[in-house]
């Protein structure tokens, strides 16, 4: 229990310091969105890492939670910390409608139920052209304000959505080791005898669906607050398979896991810009080699290897 | 306690079970034994809300539950074991027992997320109450190991600790001795007669007779999916019809 304290409290200092040491450059503006993908991969971890189920759809609520508060604060003139929650609000509850029916399915026809779902609501971000600008977007969203300040530049910004990442990441840690965490692994692990305990495996998993949708809809409605223009784009199929990868690499049902898996995959096309169009190639064969070899994810993947090169060393020297 | 009647099931065509009753008696430790494709899986399935009957009601204390899945009868205080052991594999032994807890604590998401005051009583309680059964079934010092690293004679106790996690009224079990060793067997039969001195009623399928003539106080006999014989393992032994079931009509 206090080492999980520990934990949050050592990640939450690095953050904090962070901006020092990068000095507010370019940076900066890459670890805003690793800030927001961090959101997005937990939020997608919960429901993949914990309870088992996939989905390839969770672009489709993080496009809502963006799309909800850009055309309520830029068309509507609502004041974003109202909008904001309201968003959520609505894509929990249409999360919960959808998942009642959609997650009695297993396997690959949730995947595919789920993508359908994500291809949908694209579809309706592009062709709303009256409400949400089309494929060309939605631009002069505001700013979040607050108490005077005005979250617009890169360091506050970053100041900003960390706050919410760190608040989302304290949530589930506390989720994951709690009486419903168990819950989720055990249905994750064995649903018949998860509801032989008593669990009420198909009620559980809408809720966590729910849970995950909304935590995508407030990392939305920050982004559409921090760039202050989106476009569908953004929300479509492709960025559902990054957010999958994310989990993946960085770890199935582990918390900083997300956030190693968005940190690389945020940080990798700043490096490889020159492989730009090939980003979703690289992502597939990083996602395969990562399942091959590496299935814990990063979080577990590199203190093996470490233990494994100690060892090897140790061996090398007694021979 | 428990009464099964007129049960029938029909998978596509070919009938399980063919209009089982009987009845079993708060307190006792009841044997359910037939040779292989009997049914007595079938009708654990069916009792245990796994399955739904084609025909026929199952009534728990006077309740209707024929068609409770098994979430609520857990609530009702009905908790199974299985054949091949369920366990969750990758969790830890201790973690699997208060899982067990579930029906016991009522936190929910919010609750448990936000860390309320009373989300942590309640999770010391539960850690609390799963050390007691894992000290019941004499797997304390296994409490931190992964459950899918058990061999299976620990899985299949550690099992048994998460069915008593759920503080049951009933609890059936499904071949609970099928591969274990001899000793271990003996082991299980004494486990099971201190589970039932808690006031625990027991249901068990099993093949090994020497354990089912042991510690049943009643037996039910069904064979081809019907109801062959019923009554005190002496009574059992000495049933003809019981005899050529088992061994080939022979007159």
């Amino acid at each position: 229990m206090n080492r999980e304290l520990l934990k949050f409290l050592a990640f939450s200092a690095m953050v904090l310091a962070a901006p020092l040491y990068f000095k507010g450059g370019y940076l900066m503006n890459v670890l805003v969105f690793v800030g927001i993908y961090t959101m997005l991969a937990i939020g997608l971890n919960l429901l993949l890492g914990y309870a088992g189920q996939i989905s390839l759809g969770h672009a489709g609520f993080f496009g809502m939670g963006a799309y909800l508060s850009g055309v309520l604060t830029a068309t509507y003139a609502w004041n974003p910390w109202l909008a904001m929650p309201l968003a959520a609000a609505v894509v929990g509850v249409v999360a919960f409608l959808i998942g009642l029916p959609i997650l009695k399915l297993k396997g690959h026809y949730l995947a595919m139920a789920t993508l359908g779902l994500g291809i949908i609501i694209y579809i309706v971000f592009n062709e709303t052209i009256d409400l949400t600008g089309g494929p060309s977007g939605l631009s002069g969203i505001p700013y979040l304000e607050l108490g005077g300040i005005t979250f617009d530049s890169d360091v506050k910004s970053y100041y900003l959505v960390w706050s919410f990442a760190l608040l989302v990441i304290l949530f589930a840690v506390n989720l994951a080791n709690s009486r419903v965490g168990r819950a989720l692994r055990a249905v994750h692990d064995s649903e018949v005898a998860a509801r032989v305990m008593g669990v009420n495996a198909r009620l559980l998993k809408v809720q966590i669906f729910t849970l995950s949708a909304v935590i995508c809809s407030l990392a939305g409605s920050l982004y559409a607050h921090t760039m202050t223009f989106i476009a569908p784009a953004s929300f479509g199929f492709n960025f559902s398979v990054e957010l999958l990868t994310m989990v993946v690499i960085g770890g199935l049902g582990s918390v900083y896991g997300s956030f190693l898996g968005a940190a690389l995959l945020t940080l990798l096309p700043e490096f490889l810009r020159a492989a730009q169009d090939y980003d979703i190639i690289i992502y597939g064969a990083l996602l395969m080699l990562m399942v091959m070899f590496m299935p814990g994810g990063l979080v577990r993947g590199i203190p093996d290897f470490f233990k494994m090169v100690i060892k090897g060393r140790r061996g090398a020297g007694n021979a | 306690m428990l009464e099964v009647a007129g049960i029938t099931q029909i998978f596509g065509g070919v009938t399980a079970l063919q209009d089982v009753s009987f009845a079993i008696h708060k307190g006792d430790i009841t044997g359910v034994i037939g040779p292989n494709g009997a049914g007595k899986t079938t009708l654990f399935n069916i009792i245990t809300g796994i399955y739904t009957q084609t025909s026929g009601t199952v009534t728990l204390e006077g309740k209707n539950i024929s068609a409770f899945p098994p979430e609520r009868l857990a609530r009702r205080g009905m908790v199974r074991t299985f054949q091949n052991i369920e366990l969750f594999n990758q969790m830890t032994v201790l973690e699997n027992v208060m899982v067990g807890m579930h029906t016991r604590s009522s936190c929910g998401l919010l609750s448990c997320a936000l860390k309320m005051p009373w989300s942590i009583a309640e999770e010391r309680r539960i850690r609390k109450g799963a050390v007691k059964w894992l000290d019941f079934a004499g797997i304390t010092d296994l409490a931190d190991v992964t459950a899918g690293n058990l061999p299976f004679g620990q899985g299949r106790l550690l099992e048994i600790a998460r069915a008593l996690a759920v503080e049951p009224r009933i609890m059936l079990m499904d071949e609970p001795a099928a591969g274990l060793n001899s000793q271990e067997t003996q082991a299980l039969g004494q486990l099971i007669r201190r589970i039932r001195e808690m006031g625990i009623t027991i249901v068990l399928v099993e093949h090994d007779m020497e354990l089912v003539m042991d510690i049943c106080d009643r037996i039910v006999v069904l064979n081809l999916g019907m109801k062959l014989a019923e009554g005190t393992p002496r009574e059992i032994q000495e049933n003809h019809e019981v005899i050529a079931a088992y061994l080939g009509e022979d007159d």
